[in-house]
């Protein structure tokens, strides 16, 4: 018989044998996937393994995936940490992007050419409203109890109707009427040439972005590991009555949390819109699903806002290389499944971190505890 | 007390008799030798203090546990329990103190859930007969409930009702009570007594489970009174008196046992006020009602009660985990606001709760992070919004060599602690804020002899320095042990105040169990 028993202590090497092990088992699943489908398993995984990361060009095109997944990884993380589920991060991106375009735009109609101060302003802007939309599912969940995951989950589907609103059903700030192209086909305005966010590298170019979350990043673990805010969120995670016990303000400290979590969702969709659409795109957001994948991105990273780096190139890579590898002889759904079993295996192995397998011969059932039990049965 | 057949003699071969009933856990023995019978058409008391190993000798009955040693016959025939079904199987039902119920189900739904022979095995169930059979049975016993009225629309009584109807619908010859009077009202109580006679007077067996005297008086046949897992005695109830059943339940040779100190001399100061206050409980009721005492320094007062009468609410409106309806609080002659407990560790009162690990720590957190989770955010530890790690650690150190608390280092975290350590990681941590008040609730419960000894001297020691201390425990020996003055706690109501070297047990098991004052 197997049993699972719980670790007590946890060597470190636990910690990188088990993500290891993890994705030699979900290559080994999906060889068998790739076999049954009839293709070579080696030189898929070669093909893969250049498309995501070493082929020309590959690498810097996975940052440009990795970025925006970055943010909502980090935005899931800080508010996961405390046990606060913030599902929201898909609507509060879209919020960013709203209000970093409105102050790109403003700025634009008020002549302003400086890229730092277009680049300051829409983190700002798209960070406030991310915030703010954030803050909708926190004070509900701080002040009445409800459930943060529905609430916040719900208000995605909000937001994305707001934007397709923006766009599609109104003469608002954001649509552009004015071009011929934006008469015969609804999209949003372009944004000042100042707005467009500089890349840093030549062979590796790297979206200015990328850098803004590894710096949110930097200082998510500062936050969370070196200050008494970090502390009284750990103790709040670990247990509400404890902290409760200790005199922490555990309502002031699930606004703060849900905030930080929607500025930084809100950034990245600022960052969507300065590095890579330069406009308000209300389709092509909601068909990406970042805030989705940034949950997944966070729970593969547990949580830690220096493994969400990682974390999100892995999987950027992975996103990436499927855009490569798919075609004719190669579907979709076969992307997918592949992205699919890899996660699956990693979130699996995380039941051998907290666990330990012991295989122990059977107990018999054992008879009864005296000759008289026995006899009657 | 005039009462059906003589159970006792009546039938020869009794319902339930267990012989020699052993049961151990890790480092505790929950049961050794027990012997217990009760007949056919009785209602039998199990009578003891919380841990005399009341539930466990239950649980073996309703086959939830194995026994290490000992056998069960039920009606003459020997029978061996592999799982709780079995059990039902052989017709006994339990009815725990926390119900099993499935809250948005109908009351007849809830009865045909539990009955795994006939109606619950079906594809399709029929309600309508179902209704009407618990209709039958409600009136029978005199349980009123609607079998329509879905759970969470029914009070604590009620719901009990249904507890109860589910066993009768399955033909239970044999039910098992555990404390069921303590979520009820004296009136809803009466009402449950009623129907437990009626059953026993079918010719059924009903074992009741209880700590307070008045009821076992009121239902019971026969009593047994079990201590530190062990049967001390079985006797009948009309012969029975509060005060011998007291005496049996506390032990009296314990009571001489007891060293008896002398009076302290103290000082005049009140370091704790409290006059009024009352104080809600978890469902909506008073727990605590009118209480008002007040704390010298340097004193150390015991309140002693079963558990369940308003003990833990008290601790918790003092320590600011719970707001006070009425009635004020005052420490070091400062009026607190309560419900904050923030205010309450400014104000001076440290809390050692009873649930030292879910309340009093953060389980999955660092000796060191526990360490300082009242003070992180004095100026010993933080500079603005930054931590000062290494004094935490320095703090955590001093902790853990001062208080003794064995831990491989102070990042280890506190869930791998032992129970002792856990709990001196606890005192450690109230007294190095030099509290002028401390409430400690339950501090020994689970540990070892030589824990034991250690948390008693921290304690004399801090009281020794002028801390004014609250002790909650239902151990009347740690009471006894530790207190200048005892209250007594009954239904949230102090119902008496001794002197610690003229109490004597019987006195104050009395008073706990809700006898009127002596």
């Amino acid at each position: 018989m197997i049993r699972l028993e719980r670790r007590l202590d946890r060597p470190w090497w636990l910690n990188v044998a088990v993500p290891a092990g993890s994705l030699a088992v979900a290559l080994a699943i999906m060889g068998v996937v790739l076999l049954a489908s009839g293709h070579a398993v080696w030189s898929t995984y070669r093909q893969l393994w250049e498309a995501g990361f070493t082929g020309n060009g590959a690498f810097s095109a996975t940052l440009i995936s990795a970025t925006p997944i970055l943010f909502t990884g980090l935005a899931a993380a800080v508010a996961f940490r405390m046990q606060l589920f913030n599902i929201g991060a898909e609507g509060q991106l879209y919020f960013g992007a709203v209000g970093a375009s409105w102050i790109a735009l403003q700025l634009g109609g008020h002549g302003a050419t400086s890229t730092p101060l277009y680049v300051v302003a829409m983190c700002l802007g798209g960070g406030l409203l991310g915030a703010f939309w954030a803050l909708v599912p926190g004070v509900l969940r701080a002040f009445a109890h409800t459930n943060e995951i529905l609430t916040s989950l719900m208000l995605n589907y909000v937001a994305g109707y707001f934007l397709t609103y923006l766009i599609f059903d109104s003469s608002s700030y954001w649509r552009d009427i004015s071009s011929l192209s934006g008469q015969t086909f609804p999209q949003g305005k372009p944004m000042p040439s100042g707005a467009e966010w500089p890349t840093i590298g030549t062979s590796v170019v790297v979206p200015l972005g990328f850098l803004v979350g590894l710096a949110v990043a930097a200082g998510a673990w500062f936050l969370y590991s070196r200050t008494r805010f970090g502390f009284e969120v750990s103790v709040i995670a670990d247990s509400p009555r404890a902290a409760r016990y200790a005199g922490m303000r555990t309502r002031r400290k699930i606004l703060a949390v849900m905030a930080l979590s929607g500025l930084i969702a809100g950034i990245g969709g600022a960052s969507q819109i300065g590095d890579f659409t330069h406009t308000l795109d209300p389709t092509g957001l909601q068909a990406a699903a970042f805030g989705y994948t940034g949950i997944v991105v966070a729970a593969l990273a547990r949580y830690n806002p220096i493994a969400v780096c990682f974390v999100a190139v892995l999987i950027g890579g992975l996103q990436n290389a499927g855009f490569t590898l798919q075609g004719v002889d190669f579907p979709s759904g076969l992307v997918g499944v592949m992205q699919g079993i890899i996660l699956f295996c990693a979130l699996g192995g995380e039941l051998f971190l907290r666990y330990r397998l012991r295989i122990t011969r059977r107990a018999r059932p054992q008879a009864g505890s005296t000759p008289a039990t026995e006899a009657a049965s | 007390m005039e009462r059906g057949a003589g159970p006792a003699g009546a039938s020869p071969v009794p319902a339930v008799r267990m012989t020699g009933i052993g049961k151990r856990f890790p480092g505790v023995v929950a049961n050794e030798g027990v012997d217990f019978e009760a007949a056919a058409g009785e209602v039998h008391a199990l009578l003891g203090e919380n841990g005399a190993g009341k539930t466990t000798l239950s649980n073996i009955l309703t086959g939830l546990y194995r026994p290490d040693e000992g056998s069960i016959e039920l009606y003459g025939e020997p029978v061996d329990f592999h799982s709780p079904r079995d059990a039902l199987d052989a017709g006994i039902c339990m009815v725990h103190q926390h119900f099993r119920l499935v809250e948005p189900f109908t009351v007849a739904e809830n009865v045909v859930l539990g009955d795994h022979r006939g109606e619950g095995r079906r594809f399709l169930v029929h309600p309508a007969s179902t209704e009407r059979r618990v209709a039958e049975l409600g009136k029978q016993y005199g349980l009123a409930v609607h079998p329509r009225a879905r759970i969470w629309q029914l009070s604590v009584g009620e719901q009990q009702r249904v507890e109860i109807l589910k066993a009768l619908y399955r033909d239970a010859r044999i039910l098992i009570m555990d404390e069921p009077t303590a979520v009820l009202t004296p009136q809803e109580a009466d009402a449950l007594f009623g129907t437990l006679r009626a059953m026993a007077e079918e010719g059924k067996t009903v074992v009741f489970i209880s700590h307070k005297l008045h009821e076992v008086k009121a239902v019971a046949d026969r009593v047994t009174v079990l201590r530190a897992g062990r049967k001390v005695e079985t006797v009948t109830a009309a012969d029975a008196t509060p005060h011998s059943l007291a005496a049996l339940m506390v032990g009296r040779e314990i009571a001489e046992s007891q060293p008896l100190e002398q009076a302290r001399d103290l000082s005049e100061v009140r370091a704790l006020e409290v006059d009024g206050l009352t104080v809600p409980g978890d469902r909506g009721r008073s727990a605590v009602r009118d209480v008002t005492f007040s704390i010298r320094e340097g004193e150390i007062v015991g309140v002693a009660g079963v558990a369940g009468n308003g003990q833990r609410e008290l601790a918790e409106a003092l320590s600011g985990m719970r707001s006070p309806s009425f009635g004020t609080i005052r420490v070091g002659g400062r009026v607190l606001r309560g419900g904050d407990p923030r205010e309450a560790i400014r104000a001076g009162i440290a809390h050692v709760p009873e649930d030292r690990l879910g309340t009093g720590l953060a389980p999955s957190l660092s000796v060191t992070s526990n360490a300082v989770m009242k003070t992180y955010r004095t100026r010993s530890f933080s500079r603005g919004p930054l931590l000062a790690l290494r004094r935490m650690r320095e703090a955590a150190l001093r902790i853990i060599q001062r208080y003794d608390v064995k831990t491989p280092g102070p990042a280890t975290p506190v869930r791998n602690l032992s129970g002792g350590n856990i709990q001196k990681l606890v005192l450690g941590r109230e007294f190095e804020d030099d509290p002028l008040v401390l409430i400690v609730a339950q501090p020994t419960r689970g540990l070892d002899v030589g824990a034991i000894e250690t948390v008693h001297s921290y304690l004399r020691e801090a009281a020794g320095r002028g801390v004014a201390i609250l002790l909650v425990s239902e151990d009347l020996d740690e009471i006894r042990a530790l207190a200048d003055r005892i209250l007594v706690v009954y239904e949230g109501e102090i119902v008496g105040e001794l002197r610690t070297e003229t109490a004597t047990i019987e006195e104050i098991g009395f008073l706990m169990a809700g006898g009127e004052n002596a």
